[in-house]
């Protein structure tokens, strides 16, 4: 019975989340590995390709309007790339959008990078089901707290022509 | 024919085995059942609970292993393998600017190593400038930038570049840094015949795997010859490229699919190199390989042996190699870095441990170990030590070394290596109608292949089908510990500011005229489809900087982005 | 401002109206919240685009379709340069082949066009081919009009051009790019299909490569003929070579795209097209709306569908008691819908 379709009323959007790779190391394992898994988690998932900067990145997540930007960095320069994401992000009027972080990130990094802004730092060998819960709380917490329709322009700079 | 066993032996043992399969076995199980239903590798080989003599049945003993040193060498390249000399431990390491790895080459050198191995940092990986906007943060934290000659006229500072050989783990780059080294060598007044080492320059895994591309794939395999071809005229003792198979499995692959696409590589490049009109038995005995050694201890032993096999009969059979060292398949080994976890991560040092004892029972020629502390960063002097000293262990005191190929015979090893060298056969030959490695690159094969392995293992853990110690079983949540591992530190922006300012300089204070005419004699010769080794060389001789170099070619080659394959 | 909004519309809300301003004032991140609103049809979204299609500003919409693989999105990545460096705004819907029948969705087309991602007068926005609520179809034709509002000169919208949205999509477009690739016949063929036999510009991408020549004239040869190529009288489809990889032709199709854009405003078939497109959007948003119903109506009663089939019962009374299902709940909300007063409530979009 459950092959012939039913009513999708009431079923929410699908949570979309952006899988980015910034900066110039190539170790993109993890981050499609993770991509697909959110995808088979009924996710829409948005993957922007190898060597991007954290503005790129900003842009992309605020033009596709995403409810979690994923970052995977196995680079060791973790602090210059989410410090510039953040601040790029906080410029666009996006800082509701939670950003996470997995990769080669040393124990002691975690506690600065949080502080910084970053939601959630996976260590190496989290789990999927871990990485797939958490980005589901952080983006339906996000849609719970109203979604925060209206945008302060005075907090933008630079848009349009 | 050398069959190792007669007909009369085997019926005999096929009588008690099948007496063991029906009475013994069957009461074990009863009273003790096996703890999975089902073993495989890594590769997803289902091994049997045991191998006799019957799975070698028709094991021709003289055509599928023969004696070291002779074909098809899957015994040892060498007659005497580790008994005349032990592998190399060829540890690879740098982080920094051109000062601390020159300290660190003069360190190594004074305790009697003359192997040097360069690492570089991910803006010289990918052939930008320190002060390129993409550079940030990156500068000095992988391995050493190397953006201009004066650098590497920094590192070599006091080192007599005659009496040492340095390999060179770079790609794409390759011809700019191996152009530096030469024109530094060249300086100090070595001769070219003196200058040796090896430079990666193994452009076609880098878009299955490692990811440092710059041109597309044609034009990146075209300079990658390029290196290759100038090398052998002018450089006899270089090793132009290092076939390597490590980044594929580290991105995912099995051993299989790293055997076979490192092979398929491999024959791609020698297929270039013939129709370049270069005699095969000239370059073929330049060629080497780069392997990984993971975790599932057997399969690894078994894949080192098939690789050795089939390489020896590509080259004899395939290309008609008649030197001996033709056929050799000389190759380095790391151990596996994503074997490594961040829980209880001085369990590492007992993985790599295991992993580095395989690639000794597979016959390699060199070995780098990695070190405990890797998941979270380069290693620190303390760890990087501890891995060193993993290998001495290994070559003096266990014993291993002392007999060649001391696994050849077991009828696991042996079944094993025909059913790992029968699968990748299989892959070479899909690879093979497609038209070659660089179609199936172009088309995306291995790309997906790997992919698809990736994602299948990770799935396989989160189901608790691959157990890892600390993670998915025994798991640790013991972050203190963690927190205790020391790591190294160091002042990243000094590094990176230090050599944004020395890049400006160079560029400052450089012969304009000079180096504006070597850039363009170099898009010229880019553009004609000519050899752009002897451009190069001139280019980095009027100080021209690496990011330049490679923004030229860029112009000329185009840039690579890769398709949406996930 | 605000009120005026109110007595127009009745139904906008604040909230919305005041993102419709800063999207209007440019604000990426408003243009993006709004994309998402009109995603799905329900009061909102229908009462945003009531909203701004006042503000359209004709923009053209330009269709790039053709084969997997002949290198669309890194060809939009260029044209998006060119058009950049002529001074206009341009905004992308770029429609992901990339989502599996199940599960959710992978989508990696911005990839090639990331290198204009921080460019302010540059918006990419992708959408999956599935999964989306109200179709495919509704997100993006919504999405073009959101794009025409608010200040884009040039809208491309980048589909494989398969299926039935696809299609949709494409003929809302001002402007068919066709875009194929040397190699098999069985591309060329695969152009005498749906979408792709409507072009007004047709290119041979990657043709840097040696069988370009072929496959440009046996192009040629069918345009000739006219078994390709949307005809219109003083339009002739043209047949045009790029390497989107190394950047060659790309002016020339730009100068040909907007060529055509000429010649759709000289002749007035670009005001007609948008209104054409206005009516499929319409009619997309009424049948996506009568769907839902379909589908609960039909939910309820697969029970007795199946046991209706089971027991041979004539198909024609299946079908009819699912209709009275569905006409039944749908009538139901209408007037429930219209008797709130002058709040114009759109059924199943509570």
């Amino acid at each position: 019975m459950s092959s012939l379709p039913s009513s999708s009323r009431g079923r929410g959007r699908r949570i979309k989340v952006l899988v980015a790779k910034m900066g110039l190391d190539g170790h993109d394992r993890g981050a499609k590995v993770v991509a697909r898994a959110l995808r088979d988690a009924g996710f829409e998932v948005i993957y922007t390709g190898l060597r991007q900067t954290p503005e790129q990145v900003a842009y992309a997540a605020v033009q596709e309007d995403v409810d979690v930007v994923g970052v995977s960095l196995l680079s060791g320069a973790h602090f210059p790339l989410m410090r510039r994401l953040i601040a790029k992000l906080k410029e666009l009027g996006a800082e509701d959008i939670p950003v996470v972080l997995g990769g080669t990130i040393p124990v002691i990094d975690v506690e600065p990078l949080k502080k910084m802004g970053v939601r959630e730092v996976f260590l190496p060998g989290t789990s999927l089901k871990e990485i797939i819960e958490t980005i589901r709380r952080l983006a339906e917490e996000r849609r719970a707290r109203g979604e925060t329709l209206a945008v302060s322009a005075s907090r933008e700079r630079g848009q349009g022509d | 024919m050398a069959n190792l066993f007669d007909e009369k032996a085997l019926k005999e043992i096929a009588e008690k085995y099948t007496e063991w399969e029906e009475k013994i076995v069957p009461e074990w199980l009863s009273r003790l059942p096996e703890r999975q239903k089902e073993f495989t590798t890594l590769s997803g080989i289902r091994v049997k609970r045991l191998y006799t003599p019957l799975d070698l049945k028709d094991f021709d003993y003289l055509s599928k292993l023969g004696f070291p040193g002779d074909y098809p060498f899957t015994r040892g390249i060498h007659a005497t393998m580790y008994r005349a000399r032990l592998w190399t431990m060829r540890m690879f390491s740098g982080y920094g600017g051109p000062e601390e790895t020159n300290k660190r080459l003069k360190f190594l050198i004074e305790h009697g190593e003359t192997g040097l191995s360069l690492a570089f940092d991910y803006p010289t990986l990918v052939g930008v400038d320190p002060d390129d906007p993409m550079a940030e943060g990156e500068v000095g934290v992988v391995g050493v930038s190397v953006p201009t000659l004066l650098d590497m006229e920094i590192i070599f500072d006091g080192i007599d570049m005659g009496s040492v050989t340095t390999n060179m783990t770079i790609n794409p780059p390759a011809p700019v840094l191996l152009s530096f080294y030469v024109a530094a060598a060249e300086k100090q007044g070595v001769p070219y015949h003196k200058i040796g080492g090896t430079t990666q320059n193994d452009p076609l895994k880098e878009f299955i795997a490692q990811k440092s591309y710059v041109f597309p794939p044609e034009p990146a395999v075209k300079v990658a010859m390029d290196l290759i071809e100038w090398s052998v005229k002018h450089l006899p003792k270089w090793n132009p490229i290092s076939i390597s198979g490590y980044h594929i499995r580290e991105a995912g692959a099995t051993a299989v699919q790293e055997l076979a696409f490192t092979l398929a590589d491999g024959i791609e490049y020698v297929r270039q190199l013939i129709a370049r009109g270069l005699d095969v038995d000239e370059f073929a005995p330049r060629l080497s390989f780069f392997f990984a050694a993971h975790i599932n201890f057997f399969e690894e032993i078994a894949k080192f042996r098939a690789a050795r096999r089939m390489w020896a009969r590509i080259m004899k059979d395939w290309f008609g190699a008649k030197k001996k060292r033709s056929m050799w398949m000389r190759f380095h080994v790391q151990t596996s870095g994503v074997s490594l976890v961040a829980q209880e991560p001085w369990n590492n040092i007992v993985r790599t441990a295991i992993e580095a004892l395989a690639a000794v029972l597979g016959g390699a020629q060199s070995l780098h170990t990695n070190s405990f502390d890797e998941p979270f960063r380069v290693p620190s002097e303390f760890a990087a030590k501890i891995a060193l000293r993993t290998q001495q262990i290994i070559a003096y005191e266990t014993g291993v070394a002392d007999v060649v190929d001391p696994l050849g015979g077991s009828y696991y090893v042996e079944w094993l290596t025909d059913e790992i060298e029968e699968q990748a056969w299989k892959y070479i030959d899909r690879i093979e109608r497609m038209g070659g490695m660089l179609e199936a690159v172009k088309n995306g094969y291995p790309q997906r292949e790997v992919m698809d392995a990736a994602y299948r293992f990770q799935k396989e853990v989160e189901e608790g089908k691959r157990l890892i110690v600390g993670v998915n079983i025994f798991r640790s949540e013991d972050i203190e510990e963690i927190r205790k591992v020391p790591l190294l530190e160091f002042d990243q922006r000094e590094i990176e500011e230090r050599q944004k300012k020395r890049v400006k300089m160079v560029r400052e204070m450089r012969n304009k005229q000079k180096w504006e005419r070597a850039l363009n004699e170099l898009r010229r010769a880019a553009e004609r489809g000519e050899n752009i080794m002897p451009y190069v060389l001139n280019a980095v001789k009027a100080y021209a900087t690496l990011g330049e170099i490679m923004g030229t070619l860029k112009e000329v080659y185009g840039v690579y982005v890769e398709p949406p394959e996930f | 401002m605000q009120l005026a909004i109110n007595r127009v519309m009745g139904v906008l809300s604040p909230s919305v109206a005041t993102l419709i301003e800063e999207a209007r004032r440019g604000s990426i991140r408003a243009i993006g919240r709004i994309l998402t609103l009109l995603e799905e049809p329900d009061q909102t979204s229908l009462s945003i685009l009531q909203h701004i299609y006042r503000y359209s500003r004709g923009a053209q919409v330009i269709g790039v379709t053709g084969i997997p693989g002949a290198g669309k999105s890194t060809l939009v990545g260029k044209i998006i340069g060119e058009f950049r460096r002529r001074g206009y705004r341009v905004a992308v819907v770029a429609i992901d082949p990339s989502s599996p029948l199940t599960r959710g969705s992978l989508m990696g087309d911005r990839l090639r066009m990331q290198e204009h991602a921080t460019d302010p007068g540059v918006f990419i926005r992708s959408l999956p081919t599935r999964g989306l609520k109200g179709g495919l179809s509704v997100a993006a034709l919504a999405a073009i009009e959101a794009f025409d509002a608010f200040g884009y000169d040039k809208i491309i919208v980048e589909t494989v051009g398969v299926g039935q949205s696809e299609v949709d999509v494409m003929h809302a477009a001002h402007t068919i790019v066709v875009v194929t690739m040397p190699g098999a016949g069985d591309d060329i063929q695969a152009l005498k299909a749906g979408v792709m036999e409507i072009g007004d510009i047709y290119v041979v991408n990657k043709s840097d490569k040696p069988e370009a020549r072929q496959t440009y004239e046996y192009l040629s040869f069918a345009l000739e003929k006219e078994e390709v190529g949307r005809e219109a009288p003083g339009w002739t489809p043209r047949l045009l070579k790029t390497s989107a990889v190394m950047g060659q032709g790309i002016k020339e199709l730009v100068d040909t795209i907007e060529e055509h854009h000429r010649f759709i405003h000289k002749t007035g078939l670009a005001a007609k097209k948008v209104v054409e497109r206005r009516a499929l959007l319409a009619k997309l948003i009424v049948e996506s709306i009568i769907a839902r119903y379909v589908d609960e109506a039909f939910g309820g009663l697969v029970e007795r569908i199946v046991k209706a089939i089971e027991g041979n019962e004539p198909l024609p009374n299946i079908v009819m008691e699912a209709l009275r299902e569905a006409a039944k709940r749908l009538y139901e909300d209408v007037r429930s819908g219209t008797d709130g007063g002058s709040k114009a409530n759109i059924p199943g979009c509570s």
